[in-house]
């Protein structure tokens, strides 16, 4: 059993709980800078992939699950970053402007949509966000000369400093843009959630009125959820774009939008690791029932993937709420009381619904 | 005479809408969670249907492979709640919203496994028949999807307002431990909505595939349900059936008299104004907290 | 000059008169309590105050601003925070977190600051957290420091609101039923702590209450209503043996 002695009240502000901790992070980060000496280009775009999804992971993170405003049409704003991206990289914008630019259209047009949806909460917001993402999916198509409507628009290599970076000539320089754009967000992430920014999102998800007699102010701190929600989305989208290449409004149906809501719920509600879990089980899992389906038959089965990634999430909902991410927990205190850890300790408590027409 | 044409086929794709709507609201009203499978519940509502009555398949009479098909769907939609949903008792709506997206995945899966991709079309006794009317040619389907669309509004707003269960079910949504405290029997009765939701989807599914082809895609067009149950204030039967009226109105009207591709974004346009101007819906439910 | 002033302040719901032509006056440093029967209007003065509700007539100020149409994120900035009778705390978030969102209203860093958790930032958490120190050292709330709300018992939750409200220091504290639910011990606790309140930090209370002995023991002046009128003002002896009131609480049978 671990016992963690707090002396200062930096010791509850700083990133980290102790120097253990910090160093375990420390390697995980150094193992993920080595990783392309020891990996095969093919797997390493897996893992690029894995780590864009993450950060569009973390954007819709911060709105449905710290704010609690889910949106189930954050593909729009993946889009944006993406057209965005490629309409400034082909009018030859260094990347290093382009990508924050196309964070910042993203974020833009997400606070502008957020006006409307002030007003509305719950099931409301949910369905008025599928219709933005369904709506989008026309948009894009109609505004055919910036998105070359139907057959979609190409982007051409990254450009940094003069470097060009392109996914498939030097993989290995591509994992690692994205890798630091992750650090990047995942560290501004960290950062909102230990400060009053982040505690006034938390405050809006759990108590409105009480938010609003401690002096939060509501309609503003939503706007600026929605605005950094979609900015990293944004950012995803435009990393999306040099990794996929060439793209139309196919790539983000509404059907994305609800996967990768789908996918921070598997990972875990309210946290950034659920994130990168939701990330790697969204990346991972259809290559492991490709492989497995091959063991029994050769014929491709379609729909599987969706089918069983579904099945795989109606189990984690009822088993652990909390996704994957609440598991590790459980797990984790388990062995940091070891051997004091007790069976109930767990045990959901036992609640009734009331309405939720009252707000 | 086009516009009667255009009114009339608008009105009869409306009601699916309407019917389908009309499942959600009922959903919840009674327990307070928003099916997101209901279109998925539709299209296998429709598939189940089809494999009775289809010569290619059971070829069975449409009336009895209907009614077969809707008790079939009741099952299911008792089961999906007594297995799956129950499990999620007193969690937030925001839980079992994720749920039944996954369940509508799952659905879809199984339908596309069984039946395959292809659009297929159900066998009705009145396919292609017209009655002369004014001038106007109308559809046997059509009128066959209207009325039945009537009389089942009328019958679940009777049940509602008149029955006791239907007031039970009412108060379960509004308060599930004091439901318990007054004896309603919370868990059987969030069963039976679920049971008759499965129904009334079936027979949704069954005006649909009157009027087209099915697949099992069809799901998505749950979406657009959506749609008009907001239009409607989710959690009013007629409500319901009204945002279904304007959304299948829109859709034809804006492809007619815009463009065409505006006929897909035209329904959710009019949802996010009406969302914009009054944002719990025409026929609001929703109250502020007192604190 | 008085610390807040309600002048013949209305709320209509319809043609209900929740609130019907109420002035009254909160001096500094005094402990001012509403009472009354159910129904009698005494939350929705607090709603009116904190401006969850709009006024139908009369006007508010407090230390000499003008409140009557403020935001209500801006009432805590005047130094009026102020508790709920059914609990409102952020359910998923610790003890801590809930009362260093109760320094909200102090906060001084912006959010592109806070991305980048500038020197300052850290500065300023460290205040926070100092003051929200002060606060669990008068409550005794150390046990329950990084404990989740969701677990905790209503006694503890109850204090926890308190805790909250006094965290941004205010000026002026309205406390909705602090005392509804709690044991007779508990009760005790919350009368100690107001009376500390009152005499060691210079606090103002505004107090609708229930419970008669704790409104005599730590009340200043005490405020009765009925229907949504004043029906008496004074000490909690005048106004307890007031006919009136005896008349409002038991009946016209009990008054003749």
């Amino acid at each position: 059993m671990r016992i963690h002695q707090k002396t200062s009240y930096d010791d509850d502000i700083n990133l980290f709980e102790d120097h253990r901790q910090a160093m375990w992070y420390a390697l995980l980060l150094i193992a993920a800078i080595a990783i392309p000496l020891v990996l095969d280009p093919f797997r390493l775009g897996d893992l690029a992939s894995m780590l864009i999804w993450a950060i569009a992971g973390m954007g819709l993170m911060v709105l449905a699950g710290h704010t609690g405003q889910p949106s189930l049409g954050h593909a729009a704003f993946l889009a944006c970053g993406a057209y965005m991206e490629a309409w400034l990289n082909n009018h030859g914008v260094p990347f290093l402007l382009s990508l924050p630019l196309s964070g910042l259209f993203a974020g833009v047009v997400g606070a502008l949509i957020a006006v409307p949806a002030l007003r509305m909460s719950g099931i409301y917001l949910a369905i008025a966000t599928l219709a933005i993402g369904i709506v989008a999916e026309d948009v894009i198509v109609l505004l055919d000369p910036v998105t070359g409507g139907v057959s979609g628009t190409s982007v051409g290599p990254v450009n940094l400093f003069g470097y060009e970076i392109d996914r498939y000539v030097n993989p290995a320089a591509f994992y690692w843009l994205c890798l630091g754009v992750t650090v990047i967000v995942t560290l501004g992430y960290a950062n909102l959630l230990r400060s009053a920014t982040g505690r006034s999102f938390l405050a809006i998800r759990d108590s409105e009125v009480s938010a609003k007699a401690m002096g939060i102010n509501v309609a503003r701190t939503k706007t600026l959820a929605f605005f950094l929600s979609c900015f990293a989305t944004g950012l995803a989208g435009a990393l999306m774009a040099h990794y996929i290449g060439s793209f139309n409004y196919e790539t983000f149906l509404i059907t994305v939008s609800i996967q990768m809501l789908l996918m921070i719920v598997v990972g875990g509600m309210g946290s950034i690791h659920g994130a990168f879990f939701g990330a790697a089980v969204y990346v991972y899992l259809p290559q492991f029932i490709t492989a497995i389906r091959q063991g029994i038959t050769n014929n491709a089965i379609p729909g599987l993937d969706t089918g069983i990634f579904a099945a795989v999430l109606i189990a984690i909902i009822i088993i652990e709420p909390l996704g994957i991410n609440g598991r590790w927990l459980k797990t984790r205190a388990w062995f940091q009381l070891f051997p004091l850890a007790r069976r109930d300790m767990f045990r959901r408590q036992k609640s009734y619904l009331k309405t939720e027409r009252m707000r | 005479m086009e516009i009667a044409q255009l009114v009339l086929g608008g009105i009869a794709g409306g009601c699916v809408y309407g019917l389908v709507a009309l499942g959600f609201v009922l959903i919840y009203k009674a327990t307070e969670s928003v099916n997101f499978a209901q279109g998925d519940m539709m299209m296998l509502g429709a598939f189940v249907t089809l494999q009775f009555v289809n010569t290619a398949y059971w070829g069975m009479n449409f009336w009895v492979g209907v009614c077969l098909a809707v008790i079939v769907m009741a099952v299911v939609g008792y089961l999906m709640e007594a297995l799956v949903i129950r499990r999620l008792f007193g969690q937030p709506q925001f839980a079992i919203v994720i749920l039944t997206i996954a369940i509508g995945f799952v659905l879809r899966f199984f339908a596309g496994f069984i039946w395959g991709y292809e659009p297929l079309s159900l066998d009705t006794p009145f396919a292609g028949q017209n009655v002369q009317f004014a001038g106007l040619a109308i559809g046997v389907d059509e009128i066959f999807v209207i009325g039945v669309t009537i009389a089942l509004t009328l019958a679940l707003y009777l049940f509602f307002a008149r029955t006791k269960l239907g007031m039970a079910m009412q108060a379960s949504s509004q308060n599930q431990l004091a439901a318990y405290y007054m004896g309603v029997p919370v868990k059987r009765v969030h069963g039976l909505v679920w049971a008759l939701s499965g129904g009334i989807a079936t027979i949704a599914g069954v005006l649909f595939a009157a009027r087209g082809s099915i697949d099992p895609n069809l799901g998505l067009l749950g979406i657009k349900a959506f749609a008009a149950a907001v239009i409607g204030g989710f959690g009013s039967l007629p409500g319901a059936l009204a945002g279904g009226l304007i959304v299948g109105l829109v859709e034809p009207f804006a492809g007619r008299y815009i463009a065409s591709g505006y006929s897909q974004i035209a329904p959710y346009a009019v949802m996010l104004v009406v969302l914009v101007l009054r944002p719990n819906g025409l026929f609001a439910q929703v109250q502020s907290k007192k604190v | 000059m008085s610390l807040f002033v309600a002048d013949n302040l209305s709320k209509h719901f319809g043609g209900v008169k929740a609130v019907d032509g109420v002035s009254f006056t909160v001096e500094e440093g005094e402990v001012f309590t509403i009472v009354g029967p159910n129904g009698a209007g005494k939350s929705t003065i607090f709603n009116l105050i904190s401006r969850f509700y709009d006024c139908t007539t009369g006007t508010m100020t407090f230390d000499g601003h003008d409140i009557t149409n403020a935001q209500p994120h801006e009432i805590i900035r005047h130094g009026i925070a102020r508790t709920f009778q059914n609990i409102e705390l952020f359910d998923h978030s610790t003890v801590l977190q809930n009362l260093l969102v109760g320094r909200h209203s102090r906060r001084k860093s912006n959010v592109v600051s806070n991305l980048f958790f500038l020197p300052w930032v850290r500065q300023e958490e460290r205040d926070h957290r100092a003051a929200v120190e002060a606060v669990i050292e008068f409550l005794d709330l150390q046990a329950y420091r990084d404990k989740m709300i969701a677990g905790l018992p209503y006694g503890v939750r109850k204090i926890v609101e308190i805790g909250r409200a006094l965290a941004c220091g205010p000026k002026l504290l309205l406390l909705d039923e602090p005392a509804s639910g709690l044991s007779v011990e508990e009760t005790q606790d919350v009368a100690y702590w107001i009376e500390d309140m009152q005499k060691d930090m210079g606090l103002t209370v505004l107090m609708v209450e229930h419970d008669m002995k704790l409104v005599s023991q730590v009340s200043t002046r005490v405020l009765a209503m009925a229907d949504g009128k004043p029906i008496a003002v004074g000490t909690p002896v005048e106004v307890q043996s007031h006919p009136k009131v005896i008349e409002a609480y038991l009946g016209m049978g009990a008054a003749a």
